[in-house]
């Protein structure tokens, strides 16, 4: 086994261990911590596709994160106020199965990437970025403006919401809902990044003539790993409102978007499990560095400086090396 | 006559005032070696990055396989079966010289949106790319990256990646730059043997390789074909020797 891969158990059980421990000692605070971390993680793992494996800088991933934070608000307050969606021209009730909820969000974010990804990946370098960033923002204020679910207050949602056979207000179970998905993704990941998919989009990045002169076309590659990242920030989002019962606008905030790609950088571009350390790192260092001054992201910018500079693997770069040759 | 396989008809570009391309003719035909020679910056590259798709002409036409592929992307001229090589080696730098042959491969077979199994353990893709690199003797290297490669390593991986698309014609664009002596003999040895599997749209500096392999070459100057025949024609033409070759190579 390589060290990456041992790394990786590592972090996979830590991540395990620290919320069981919690739940042991009765520390709810803890598991909530653990879950926010594997949620934020899952977020990454999103962006990492387009961002780690195509090379796609989108500064507007939280415009996933917040199609699937909104998708779980309008679904359940319907549910919450027994109101129908829609009476015509067919019923559309909401719903508090989080399963719908999800595949939701997952279908509504890829259908935002689809349109975003196709008219954004037309640019590239610092014209991306700005595009994708614009197209969040637009969102962003969209949602501010937006009465009809709660404006720039936000939609509160009492309950959480039920997914079948176990207790999600419970926080070790609701942990454990979000840490199996961030597994399933992790799984999901590994496995592009080694499929025929996964080979075109990694040279696309590294040389878009070659692709071309090959007979595949770059553009199409991107477009679809656009749109599977942002479907996986976008479950990301579904669950991020689901813990917090509480969906703003500020989902949609280029600062979210920037925080997820922190955490990207920070745990290790490109790398399987780079976003789940950097996940990791980021709670722990909001909450260790957040308790004793206001202004912790200072010292966040630093190490992401440092790492930026000395370490371009991130956290797992640094510790398992630089990624073997597969095969 | 058969139709050619490639055909150009009347190709201009032009780059601010500077002609790159003055209204080019030529073709391709199936078994050929037609040789594209001229001096540096006469438009070759231009001329292949325009047949390739890469790059689209002001006016004139481009025919392959008999269909006017003018309006195509480089990448579904690919799929046609019209592969290249770049002049300053153009490949996937971080992956090995096996991944960027199943790259190849993979192209020429389709089916890139499959997203579960892995792609370097299939079978048929891994045995054309065996293939590939065993014509141009790079079988020792499969599991080399790109990048630590030598300059000359790399030219043949961008013959081997053309090779292993199994097209149905070649352009090349300097195979030989930088190849060394012993390089470019071996080189010259498969690219003759290559033609019979389709014809090769070859331009090179060498005029030793030129010579020895070309059944026709044309000559480029200031983005015009001053002159198209065989090796023995075009040695004799004086506007050529004027123009381009010199008169001391031609003793
Ligand atoms: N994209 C471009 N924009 C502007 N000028 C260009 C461009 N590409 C090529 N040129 C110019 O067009 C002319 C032809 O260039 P080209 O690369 O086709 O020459 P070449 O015959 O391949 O030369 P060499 O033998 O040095 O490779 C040159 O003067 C070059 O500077
Ligand atoms: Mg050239």
């Amino acid at each position: 086994m390589s060290r990456e891969a041992v790394l990786n158990g590592v972090i996979a059980l830590g991540l395990l261990a620290v919320p069981l421990w919690a739940w042991a000692a009765d520390e709810p605070f803890v598991i909530t911590l653990a879950t926010r971390v594997a949620i934020l993680a899952l977020a990454g793992v999103g962006l990492n596709i387009a961002l780690g494996l195509g090379g796609l800088v989108s500064f507007g991933h939280a415009a996933f994160f917040g199609i699937g934070g909104y998708a779980m608000g309008i679904l359940a307050s319907h549910a919450q106020s027994y109101e129908p969606l829609m009476e015509w021209p067919v019923l559309i009730e909401g719903t508090r199965s989080m399963p719908v909820i999800w595949l939701v969000a997952v279908v509504a974010s890829a259908l935002a990437a689809l349109v975003i990804g196709a008219l954004s990946l037309r640019t590239s370098g610092v014209y991306f970025i700005m595009i994708t960033l614009a197209f969040a923002q637009m969102l962003y204020y969209f949602t501010i403006s937006w009465p009809a679910y709660g404006g720039e207050d936000g939609l509160s949602i009492y309950l959480r919401n039920s997914f079948p056979g176990l207790n999600t207000l419970d926080p070790i179970q609701f942990f454990a809902i979000c840490y199996a998905i961030l597994l399933a993704a992790l799984f999901f990941t590994a496995r592009l990044a080694k499929s025929p998919f996964g080979l075109a989009l990694a040279a696309a990045r590294q040389n878009a003539a070659r692709v071309e002169a090959v007979g595949i076309r770059p553009y199409r590659v991107r477009l679809v790993a656009f749109v599977i990242s942002a479907a996986l920030t976008g479950l990301a989002g579904a669950l991020f409102a689901d813990l917090n019962r509480f969906v703003s606008p500020a989902m949609f905030g280029w600062n979210i978007s920037g925080e997820i790609m922190v955490l990207v950088i920070l745990g290790g571009v490109a790398r399987l499990f780079g976003p789940v350390a950097g996940a990791a790192l980021f709670i722990l260092l909001e909450n260790v560095l957040g308790g004793i001054s206001e202004y912790w992201q200072v010292f966040l910018g630093l190490l992401l400086l440092g790492v930026v500079l000395f370490a371009r693997g991130g956290l797992v770069g640094l510790i398992a090396g630089r990624e073997a040759t597969h095969d | 006559m058969t139709e050619p396989v490639l055909e150009i008809r009347d190709i201009r570009k032009a780059f601010g005032a500077l002609k790159a391309s003055d209204g080019i003719s030529l073709d391709l035909r199936e078994g050929e070696i037609h040789a594209l020679i001229g001096p540096n910056g006469a438009g070759k590259s231009t001329l292949i990055q325009q047949i390739a798709g890469g790059l689209r002409p002001d006016s004139g036409t481009v025919h392959f396989l008999g269909e006017d592929v003018t309006a195509l992307p480089a990448a579904a001229r690919a799929r046609m079966g019209l592969a290249r090589t770049f002049q300053i080696s153009s490949l996937a730098m971080e992956h090995t010289v096996l991944q960027n042959l199943v790259l190849g491969a993979l192209g020429a077979r389709g089916g890139v949106f499959r997203f579960f199994r892995p792609v370097m353990k299939d079978g048929a893709l891994l045995e054309a790319a065996r293939e590939a690199m065993a014509a141009v003797g790079l079988e020792e290297l499969a599991r080399t990256r790109v990048a630590d490669l030598s300059h000359g390593q790399r030219r043949q991986l961008e013959v081997a990646v053309a090779l292993v698309l199994k097209p149905r014609a070649f352009l090349m664009d300097e195979p030989m730059a930088g190849l060394g002596l012993e390089g470019s003999r071996q080189m010259t040895r498969f690219l003759d043997g290559l033609r019979a599997e389709a014809p090769i749209l070859l331009v090179e500096h060498d005029m030793d390789a030129v010579f020895a392999l070309a059944d026709r070459i044309s000559v480029l100057v200031y983005g015009r074909v001053i002159a198209t025949g065989t090796p023995r024609e075009i040695r004799a033409d004086s506007e050529v020797r004027r123009a381009y070759l010199g008169e001391e190579d031609m003793a």
